[in-house]
């Protein structure tokens, strides 16, 4: 008894770590009941011993698979890997409630196992009819009192963390941004620092001894969407007229992806999130950069007036210009973007030529239209875009 | 009574066999019709998904364009739940209610045919959409808002063309359809059943009718009334969903899952009706508990109108208004759990007989305890605003309505098709075809749950690489062609069986309730004598003078 319960604790300590060790407390689990059982001989269990051999080798072979690729997290958008509060406290309850529900799981399915070979009919049972039972109101009191008290247990932990995340006080420090959902794409506002950004999400990293938490206000410029970076916190719709609200305090830099996760129309699929997590010095610089008008370079300045003359200024803003369209993203740092299109390609000379011709050939649906340029027209808006920096 | 009035030998012989069945007022005809009608847009709503697996199979596929596989899934949830499941529940409940309550036939005849053909047209006008819902704008045919529509994706300026439109009217008339289906349901229950047939005495299948009638009275009208909202909006400048005139989407969103989720008690409490009368009969036992079993149904429908905003975690509710929804979703827990308790107790002890009927509800206890148990974790609200949306919740669902509901319309069929039919269904194709299913079902529907918790959200036509989704999806998709096996194997018995399958006489698997006293397939009006009703098995009491069920209860 001393080495299961050692052996519990420990996994448990871990599983509140990684998805590793989930993976190690269902196997230990399964350990378990696989040892407890072989040392019996009986020959009624034999089909619960399958079960379990199959389990425990289901789970080495799941092991096994993801030990190749074990020095790579097993997902960026793992929802057991949380890097921010709110996605921590769901993860710990999801934790329990995946022990409470195993726990009802492995009882309620042995007894339906056992059941179904114990009393299965045999070749040689005679044609009596077994007793006829019809009924015991004190096991059926029994089956609805434990229920219940599981319910409760559970419905009191889900409250918590209900009112601990979706009620958490906004502290004086924290970073505002107000994230509009677009058809396909996403706008974040800055209104502490006064600027627009499209589509890359830069937030500061949250110390936990002066938290500086970003507090996410989110609406929409037509449909719905859902804004979900599945290791920052959980997801919030973005409805139009309905503001809604959500908070993040990521704890450690790096890129955190996510993707719209309420259908909202054909390109749903490649309204991708990418959400950059920096050092306060880190977020300061690019703030400041972000906060400047575009520069005008003479060298380019053809395309300057091929921006307006082929009306991209109707859709895009280049602050500093009398481009100051609302619909499509803000283009004034364009240059300081990784990726195109909602981050659905990377963000290089070719894939910016090939997107300003045919959005569509990345993202058929795309809200762009198709441009009708002369091969010497895109060079020149693109050169033109190239030094939106 | 109005059916005094009818001569018995109508149609016989001066019109064809077509328009006998296409003119008939009979239950057991139109409840055929139901069933057939269900089965044709199973076939069609599996290719769909076969479709769509193909696509998910790998990242960054190409084999269908987004505008395609919009339409696809769609085309495939709306199917499922209004021309698949519910035409093919009313077709049992039509079929076997009145034959378990000793009637002649549902207590409006013209009006049941009348809701026939209502769903018919209803799904006529789903796929009708393919040819005619372009329009002029050119906006592409068959609806692409997804199966819960919710505004303002629905509105003119993001759904040009007609094809919104054929999906609202679509299911409209299907849900008046279902509306006088359920009248039928109920009052047939309500009031003719046989001399002796109390409610405490009836067969839980017809119970479990009941209930659901009731439910779909409460659901569909909603529904309907959201649809004629959605109309007046597209047609005569309404603003019910109309944000920019301050209208409200989260009205649409309540409408929709006041219906949505209740509809998904609609579906699954007849199963349990099914799993009630087969169970027993294939562990020769009494059902355990019978009053508890109908306490604990008519509490699920209860509770079941009080939790659809556990499909509205993610909207933006206030924290209280969250917290009573996971109570009173969790809640359910407690009277489903008696159900399965109560199940498990009747096979104990029993001498189960594990013939295909009893196959399919033996997969079904084990399914519907797993699903039931990720839909407790859903409705764990922070879990939820991880889950809600992804592929979790696509794998938890399809546990319940393919590995729940699809398994016991399986166990049906093999135990009700020789009374409608007068052959048995082969049980050695029977026995591919279960384990074909479970190996197809558990291969896509276990491995689904995994790139929703590894953040794969649902509806998207494909997926980046790189973010460890490849291989579940590859697993998911293999399993999809498993099941499609398996189902064209079920077809192909069907039709082997209804020719050639061995007679089944009146009575097949020694079974305990009223239908198994008349022939196979019953006559016309279905009984020459109504047997005594005496207890809850009145062919026990026949078969056991010595020893009879009334003596107990």
């Amino acid at each position: 008894m001393i080495r299961v319960s050692t052996i519990r604790s420990a996994s448990f300590k871990s599983s509140c770590q990684s998805w590793d060790g989930v993976r190690q407390t269902l196997a230990s689990a399964v350990a378990l009941l696989f040892v407890r059982q072989s040392s019996r001989t009986k020959t009624r269990w034999s089909g619960i011993r399958f079960a379990a051999q199959l389990v425990a080798a289901i789970l080495c072979a799941v092991d096994a698979a993801s030990a190749a690729s074990r020095r790579t997290p097993i997902s960026p958008t793992n929802i057991f890997a949380p890097a921010s509060t709110p996605a921590r406290d769901i993860f710990r309850l999801s934790i329990f409630g995946l022990e409470v529900e195993g726990a009802i799981f492995v009882v309620v399915f042995s007894l339906l196992a056992f059941a179904i070979v114990k009393f299965r009919r045999r070749k040689n049972d005679d044609d009596v009819e077994p007793p006829q039972v019809y009924g015991s109101n004190q096991i059926e009191l029994a089956w609805t009192v434990v229920p219940v008290l599981s319910v409760v247990i559970l419905f009191l932990s889900t409250a918590r963390v209900i009112y601990r995340v979706q009620d958490a006080k906004r502290p004086k420090s924290a970073i505002d941004v107000t994230v509009v959902g677009h058809q396909f794409w996403w706008e974040y506002r800055y209104p502490q620092y006064g600027f627009v950004a499209s589509n890359e999400l830069h937030v500061p990293v949250s110390d936990p001894r002066h938290p500086t938490p970003t507090f996410l206000t989110l609406l929409s410029a037509d449909v719905d969407h859902s804004f979900w970076v599945p290791r920052l916190a959980g997801k919030t719709d973005l409805i139009p007229n309905h503001p809604n609200s959500m908070w993040i305090d990521p704890q450690e830099t790096g890129l955190y992806l996510g993707q719209c996760a309420q259908y909202c129309g054909t390109q749903h699929a490649k309204m991708l999130l990418t959400v950059y997590v920096q050092s306060r010095g880190d977020f300061d610089r690019w703030v400041h950069q972000q906060q400047q008008s575009a520069v005008s370079d003479p060298s380019v300045a053809g395309g300057g007036v091929l921006f307006q003359a082929k009306l991209c200024f109707i859709c895009h803003t280049v602050r500093g210009t009398t481009a100051a369209g609302v619909v499509g993203p803000d283009l004034t740092h364009l240059m300081s973007r990784d990726t195109i299109g909602s981050s659905s390609v990377p963000n290089t000379p070719e894939n910016l030529r090939r997107w300003i011709r045919n959005p569509g050939t990345f993202k058929p649906g795309s809200r762009m239209p198709p441009q009708n340029l002369t091969d010497n027209e895109l060079e020149q808006i693109a050169a033109y875009l190239s030094t939106l920096r | 009574m109005a059916s005094d009035a009818i001569p018995l030998t109508v149609h016989k012989s001066s019109l064809s066999v077509v328009y006998q069945w296409l003119a008939t007022v009979d239950h057991k005809k139109i409840g055929i019709m139901y069933i057939v009608y269900a089965l044709l847009f199973l076939v069609v709503m599996g290719i769909e998904a076969i479709l769509m697996r193909l696509q998910l199979s790998h990242a960054n596929a190409t084999f269908l364009s987004p505008q395609l596989f919009n339409r696809l899934f769609t085309l495939h949830g709306t199917t499922g739940i209004f021309f698949v499941a519910m035409p093919i529940l009313f077709g049992f409940g039509n079929y076997l209610v009145p034959l378990m309550i000793g009637a002649r036939d549902m207590a409006f005849p013209r009006m049941n045919a009348f809701s026939l053909w209502m769903t018919a047209f209803g799904g006529f006008l789903l796929y009708a959409s393919i040819f005619a819902g372009g329009a002029l704008a050119q906006a592409g045919s068959a609806p692409d808002v997804g199966w819960f529509a919710y505004a303002p994706l629905t509105s003119p300026a993001f759904s040009p063309g007609h094809s919104t439109d054929y999906w609202a009217v679509s299911l409209l008339v299907a849900g008046i359809g279902s509306i006088g289906a359920a009248v039928n349901l109920v009052a047939t229950v309500l009031s003719l059943r046989c001399p002796g047939m109390t409610l405490g005495r009836m067969p839980l299948f017809a119970w479990m009718n009941l209930v659901m009638g009731g439910l779909v009275l409460v659901t569909i009208s909603p529904l309907t009334a959201a649809q004629i909202m959605l109309m007046l909006d597209r047609y005569l400048g309404s603003h019910f969903f109309d944000t920019d005139a301050g209208g409200s989407v989260v009205l649409w969103i309540h409408f929709f899952w006041i219906f949505g989720h209740p509809e998904v008690y609609v579906l699954i409490i007849p199963c349990f009706g099914f799993v009630s009368e087969i169970i027993p009969v294939f562990s020769r036992k009494a059902i355990f508990g019978y009053p508890a079993m109908v306490a604990a149904s008519v509490s699920i429908g209860f509770v079941s109108l009080g939790v659809w905003a556990h499909h509205m975690f993610t909207v933006g509710m206030p924290s209280y208004g969250n917290t009573f929804f996971v109570l009173t979703t969790m809640l359910v827990a407690v009277p489903t759990g008696i159900k399965l308790f109560n199940w498990l107790a009747t096979m104990w002890g029993g001498k189960i007989h594990f013939a295909t009927p009893m196959l399919f509800c033996a997969g079904f206890l084990f399914q519907f305890l797993t699903g039931g148990l990720t839909g407790v974790m859903l409705a764990t609200a922070p879990f939820d605003w991880q889950l809600a949306n992804s592929y979790f919740v696509v794998a938890h669902f399809h546990y319940i309505i393919v590995g729940g509901i699809l398994f016991t319309l399986f166990a049906a069929f093999y135990y009700w098709f020789p009374k409608m039919t007068g052959r048995m269904l082969n049980e050695t194709l029977g026995k591919w075809h279960f384990w074909l299913f479970v190996i197809g079902f558990h291969l896509t529907f276990d491995f689904m749950h995994i790139p929703g918790l590894l953040g794969m959200p649902r509806r998207i036509y494909t997926y980046e690489a790189g973010r460890g989704w490849e291989t579940w999806n590859m697993i998911s998709s293999i399993g999809a062609i498993f099941q499609a096996a398996a189902i064209l194997l079920f077809v192909y018995n069907m039709i082997l069986s209804y020719f050639k399958g061995a007679p089944a006489g009146n009575d097949p698997w020694d079974a305990w309730t009223l239908e198994w006293t008349t022939s196979s397939p019953p006559p016309e009006y279905n009984f020459a004598i109504v047997p005594p009703v005496r207890s809850r098995r009145p062919l026990w009491d026949i078969k056991h003078p010595e020893d009879p069920d009334w003596k107990y209860e």
